[in-house]
């Protein structure tokens, strides 16, 4: 089993969500995130005081997928998330040992 | 002795009429930044900041262009029928006199004129602020201040004057011969005028990018009813200070202002419940909205019992109007056409049947109810050419979207520079860089 991670632009979320389903993709996990790659802060001002904000506002989409779907799953996150600018975010497997279903108990890729 | 050269019917000042008059013109102010909590509340977090901006904008212009030339292109001297003389009074010049006893002020049955013009100029300043819901998240604020300044100047002065002016819509003009036009605080003059404007606005403007596919839900509903309860509060310098005194007729039109309105919310959430399964506090919200708009040109010549029909036709009217931009694909963003057109429709032409002295229902036959559809047919057209001359013309020099990056990313960032909240809370981030 993989655990499939992106990091995207928040208002991409709807997009890759609609992807994922017509993927047939039946849970996620979405969290606000913030942070920064190359795509660097914004500036705001308050009464000509000028202020950098270091961390740009991301969504953060976790997905458990069996070994043979990650690449696929990967694939249309980036494709629905993708706006070719800077500042799109990162996608990322791992291996995962075991999951394990709370309502039922049963463990491995039973549990997906 | 120094006579000084002022306007008016010089007579002596009524005190109490006066007081009433001042504080009505403060309640209508506060109506404006009230409606920027109404309208704030109902965008998305990205996009509060820029909403109130731009009743806060329609404050500052207004607030400048009225005592320039928008008094005497609302009161002065008819141009036509149709305005006043713009140049008569600039500078509300014969509203008073400097003299060595100090100022001489015009006065009007008792009232000082230039109390009159207070009351005025918060009437054209909200009118414009309802106008700033269509066109919510996407437009450039140069444009928008750019387009309150004309609007008011081609659109709202002109249509005060007909309809209050003695110009072609009041009870000087061509139509006081089949009844007398009502008109009491701004039905055709202020709501189908806004509304109609909202229209036009949305449809120039263009829908926001995900429009009917994206949820683009309230961010903050107690931000809404907040605004509403300032609306309503703000609304009894509109209604019973159109009374101009402190009268029997103001306390009529507080009555049925409320009344109507309450009446209002439960017509909302009423036709809610029915068709949704639940009463919202949107829906609350936008019912006081709609009754207040239904009763301003009404508050004069209803009994409270009429305006409790008027009312809830009212809150179920626009209830049920609101979806209609989802059907036919015009992004009027927080509902000016279906609350403000739709209500203010319902609130002129509903005199004509429940005027207590000329409705068809009191037994006042059909001449009412011909003219209240003649002059809010008027107001419509006129406020949709215009509104649609100076849209278009805006679009073709100034522009008036955003970019797309900036309506996405949010427009209080992309113009404004500053966000509503602290999204990212782990502190150490915002490091100050100039002072």
């Amino acid at each position: 089993m993989k655990l499939v991670t992106g990091i995207i632009q928040p208002h991409r979320l709807d997009d890759v969500k609609s992807a994922l389903e017509a993927a047939g993709v039946r849970g996620m996990t979405v969290s606000e995130a913030s942070g920064y790659g190359r795509q660097k802060g914004h500036t705001e001002v308050y009464r000509g005081a000028e202020y950098t904000v270091d961390l740009v506002p991301k969504v953060r989409i976790e997905v458990l997928v069996d070994d043979a779907d990650s690449t696929v799953v990967t694939d249309v996150i980036v494709k629905a998330a993708q706006t070719g600018k800077i500042g799109d975010g990162k996608v990322w497997t791992v291996p995962v040992d075991d999951v394990a279903r709370v309502r039922t108990g049963e463990h491995g890729p039973g549990a997906l | 002795m120094v006579v000084a050269e002022v306007l008016g019917d010089g007579s002596a000042l009524d005190a109490g009429n006066t007081a009433w008059m001042l504080v009505s013109a403060s309640l209508v102010l506060l109506m404006t930044p009230g409606l920027a909590f109404f309208y704030g509340g109902m965008v998305r977090s990205k996009s509060v900041l820029n909403m109130m901006m731009m009743s806060f904008g329609a404050m500052a212009v207004i607030g400048v262009v009225y005592v320039l030339w928008g008094w005497s292109m609302s009161y002065g001297s008819s141009v036509g029928g149709l305005f006043g003389n713009p140049v008569e009074q600039f500078g509300l010049k014969g509203i008073f006199e400097s003299t060595p006893d100090g100022y001489v002020y015009a006065m009007s049955e008792g009232l000082p004129v230039i109390v009159d013009v207070g009351f005025q100029v918060t009437f054209a300043i909200i009118t414009v602020a309802l106008i700033s819901g269509a066109i919510a998240d996407r437009v450039k604020f140069g444009t928008w201040l750019v387009f309150t300044g004309l609007w008011v100047t081609l659109s709202y002065f002109p249509m005060a004057h007909m309809v209050w002016g003695g110009g072609l819509l009041s009870g000087d003009g061509p139509f006081a011969s089949i009844a007398e036009p009502i008109d009491f605080a701004g039905g055709t003059v202020v709501h189908i005028n806004a509304g109609a404007a909202a229209l036009v606005l949305a449809l120039v403007v263009g829908k926001r990018k995900g429009f009917g596919s994206e949820p683009m839900r309230p961010h903050n509903l107690p931000f809404v009813m907040l605004g509403a309860a300032l609306l309503w509060f703000g609304w009894f310098g509109f209604n019973a200070g159109s009374a101009y005194g402190a009268t029997g007729d103001a306390g009529l039109a507080w009555v049925n202002t409320t009344t109507a309105t309450a009446a209002a919310i439960i017509g909302w959430l009423a036709t809610e419940k029915i068709r949704d399964g639940h009463a919202t506090s949107l829906g609350a919200a936008s019912g006081v909205v709609a009754g207040l708009v239904a009763i301003t040109p009404a508050a004069g010549s209803l009994s409270p019992l009429g305006s409790i029909i008027l009312g809830v036709v009212a809150g179920v009217l626009s209830a049920l109007a609101v979806g209609l931009k989802y059907k036919w694909g015009y992004d009027d963003s927080l509902d000016v056409v279906g609350v403000h057109l739709v209500a203010g429709l319902w609130g002129t032409v509903g005199i004509g049947f429940l005027a207590t002295e000329t409705g068809l229902f009191y037994g006042g036959g059909v001449n009412q109810l011909v003219v209240q559809v003649i002059i809010a047919l008027i107001a419509v057209a006129f406020s949709l050419v215009v509104t649609a001359v100076i849209a278009l013309a805006l679009k073709a020099t100034l522009g008036w979207r955003v970019s797309e990056d900036a309506e996405v990313g949010g427009i209080d960032l992309a113009v404004h520079g500053e966000t509503a909240y602290e999204t990212i809370q782990q502190g150490s981030v915002i490091k100050e860089v100039r002072a």
